[in-house]
C-alpha cells in the first residue's frame, strides 16, 4: 500500500521542494497571464457602464480581488508560520516569509485603488470607514511581521518570532474588526450606500475571472521568492551551490545564444 | 507545589518592584512624558473648552498608549542582558506565572502612576467630575491589557538592533481595541451616554489577555532566549 502513495512529506525538504517550484512557476504564470487577459478584457470592454458611476466603478475589478488577496494572504501566512513553528518545518516557516511582501502588496493595493474609487464615489479620497481602517491596520500587521523577520539575523529565531507573532495577529483581526465597526457606526452613518449598486453578470465573471488571476500571480511569486530564500538558506549545503552554479551557466550560455 | 509557585509569583513581583524603586528616575520619566504629550495638545489645537472636552479621550488613551511603549522595553531588557533571564526559564515553576508576575509588577510601576495622574490631566481639559471617574475606570481596565500585549511585543524583540522603534511597530496595531473601547466610554459620558457597553469590553479584552498572552510572552521568551 505504501508503495502507491505519493510521497508528500518528500517536498516538505527544501532540496527537493526547490526543483519542484521550479517546474510549478511556468504553468501558474502561465495561467496568470491567460486569466488576467480574459478578465481585463471583459472589465474593459463587456461589462456595462453603471448606470450610477459612470466607468470609474470599474476600478472595483482589481480593488475587490486585491482586498480579498490581503487577507486570504495573512491568514494563509498564519496558517504557514503556525506549521513552521510547531512541526519545525523549514520549508512552512519559509513559505510564510515569501507570502509576506506579496499579501502586503495586495493590501496596499487595495488601498490606493480604494481611495482612488472613493473620489468620484463618495467625493473624497479616505474615509474612516469600517473596511478601510482595518485594511489599513492589516497593512501595519504585514509591516510589523516583515520588519520583525528581517531585524533577527538568526533564521530559526525569525521564523519562530514571526510565527508568535503572526499568530497573535490572527486572533486579534476579528477583535480590530468590530472594535473598528463598533467605532465607526458610533461616529458615523453609513457611507457605503453608494456601494451597494446591483451587479450585472458580466461584471460579477470579470470580477471572479481576476480573483483567479491573484491567486495564480500569488501562487506563482511566493514560489518564485520561495526558491530564492531557500538558496539563501541553503548555500552552505552543496546541491544549492551547484544549483546555483548550474543556472548562472544557464544564464550565460543564454546570452551568449 | 502550589505553594512554592504562589510564593514564587509573590518573590517576583516585589524582587522587580524593589528593582524599579532603586531606579526611579526610568519610572518618572515615563509619567512625566505621559503627562507632557497630554499637556502639548491644548497648546497644539488651541484652549478653545469645547474642543478640548471633544478631544480629551483621544488624547489621553493615545499618550497612555504611547507612554506605555516606553516602559515595555524595561519588562524583559536588564534581566535578559544580565542573564536573570536564562536562570527565570530554568526554574520549576511554570513561566507563565512568571510572566504574569512581572507583567504585573510593569503595570504597578508604569501604568499605575498613569492612571493616578490622569484625573489630574482630565480636569485640565475640563472633564466633568462623573467623566473623570470613567476615565479612570477604563483606564484601570484597559492599561493592564496593554501591559500584557505589550509583554508579547517586548519578549520577542529581546536583544534586537532598534527594539525600541520595532516594539512600537509590532504592538501599536494590537492596541486599537484598546484605544477604541476606552476613548469610546469617556467619550460617551461626554455625550451624556451610558459608558457601561464599553466598560465591559474593556474589561472583556482584559479577561481575554490575561488568558492568552502571558502563554504567547512564555512562547517568545522561549524563542528568544534559547
Amino acid at each position: 500500500m505504501s508503495k502507491s502513495r505519493i510521497h508528500w512529506y518528500k517536498y516538505s525538504a527544501p532540496v527537493n521542494f526547490y526543483p519542484l517550484a521550479g517546474k510549478m512557476i511556468p504553468f501558474f504564470t502561465g495561467i496568470t497571464i491567460v486569466l488576467f487577459a480574459i478578465g481585463l478584457y471583459i472589465s474593459f470592454f463587456v461589462a456595462p457602464v453603471d448606470f450610477q458611476q459612470g466607468h470609474s466603478y470599474r476600478i472595483i475589478f482589481i480593488h475587490v480581488p486585491a482586498a480579498w488577496m490581503g487577507m486570504f494572504l495573512y491568514v494563509l501566512l498564519a496558517i504557514y508560520a503556525g506549521i513552521g513553528w510547531a512541526f519545525n518545518a523549514r520549508l512552512a516557516s519559509m513559505m510564510a516569509t515569501a507570502i509576506a511582501p506579496t499579501g502586503a502588496i495586495f493590501t496596499f493595493i487595495s488601498l490606493v485603488t480604494g481611495s482612488l474609487w472613493g473620489k468620484p464615489a463618495w467625493g473624497v479620497f479616505w474615509v474612516w470607514d469600517a473596511r478601510m481602517t482595518s485594511t489599513l491596520i492589516l497593512m501595519f500587521l504585514y509591516i510589523g511581521f516583515i520588519s520583525l523577520q528581517s531585524s533577527i539575523d538568526d533564521t530559526r529565531r525569525a521564523d519562530r518570532a514571526g510565527a508568535v507573532l503572526a499568530l497573535v495577529g490572527v486572533i486579534n483581526v476579528p477583535i480590530i474588526y468590530f472594535s473598528v465597526q463598533w467605532w465607526n457606526t458610533l461616529h458615523q452613518g453609513a457611507t457605503l450606500t453608494a456601494r451597494s449598486f446591483k451587479m450585472a453578470p458580466s461584471m460579477l465573471s470579470a470580477m471572479f475571472v481576476l480573483m483567479g488571476a491573484c491567486w495564480m500571480y500569488s501562487i506563482a511569486i511566493v514560489l518564485a521568492r520561495v526558491r530564492l530564500i531557500i538558496l539563501e538558506r541553503e548555500r552552505e549545503a552543496p546541491w544549492a551551490t551547484e544549483t546555483y552554479r548550474f543556472e548562472g551557466e544557464i544564464r550565460v550560455q543564454r546570452q551568449k545564444a | 507545589m502550589a505553594a512554592s509557585m504562589l510564593s514564587m509569583f509573590r518573590w517576583m513581583v516585589w524582587r522587580d518592584l524593589l528593582l524599579a524603586w532603586r531606579r526611579r528616575t526610568d519610572v518618572l520619566a515615563t509619567l512625566f512624558f505621559f503627562i507632557i504629550v497630554v499637556s502639548l495638545f491644548p497648546l497644539g489645537v488651541g484652549p478653545e473648552p469645547q474642543l478640548l472636552k471633544t478631544i480629551a479621550p483621544g488624547v489621553v488613551w493615545v499618550a497612555a498608549l504611547l507612554a506605555s511603549m516606553l516602559a515595555l522595553g524595561r519588562t524583559f531588557g536588564d534581566d535578559y542582558q544580565d542573564g536573570t533571564l536564562e536562570q527565570l526559564l530554568l526554574t520549576p515553576q511554570p513561566l507563565f506565572l512568571i510572566v504574569l508576575a512581572k507583567v504585573l509588577a510593569q503595570w504597578i510601576v508604569s501604568e499605575l502612576p498613569l492612571v493616578l495622574v490622569a484625573p489630574v490631566l482630565g480636569m485640565q481639559f475640563g472633564l466633568s467630575q462623573n467623566t473623570l471617574w470613567i476615565m479612570t475606570v477604563s483606564l484601570l481596565l484597559g492599561t493592564p491589557v496593554l501591559s500584557l500585549i505589550g509583554s508579547i511585543g517586548a519578549a520577542l524583540t529581546l536583544g534586537l538592533r532598534a527594539a525600541n522603534v520595532l516594539v512600537a511597530l509590532l504592538v501599536l496595531p494590537l492596541y486599537i481595541p484598546v484605544l477604541i473601547f476606552g476613548a469610546g466610554a469617556i467619550e460617551s459620558t461626554v455625550n451624556g451616554l451610558e459608558p457601561q457597553a464599553y466598560l465591559l469590553l474593556l474589561g472583556a479584552t482584559l479577561i481575554l489577555a490575561l488568558a492568552f498572552a502571558p502563554w504567547a510572552t512564555s512562547a517568545a521568551l522561549r524563542i528568544s532566549v534559547e
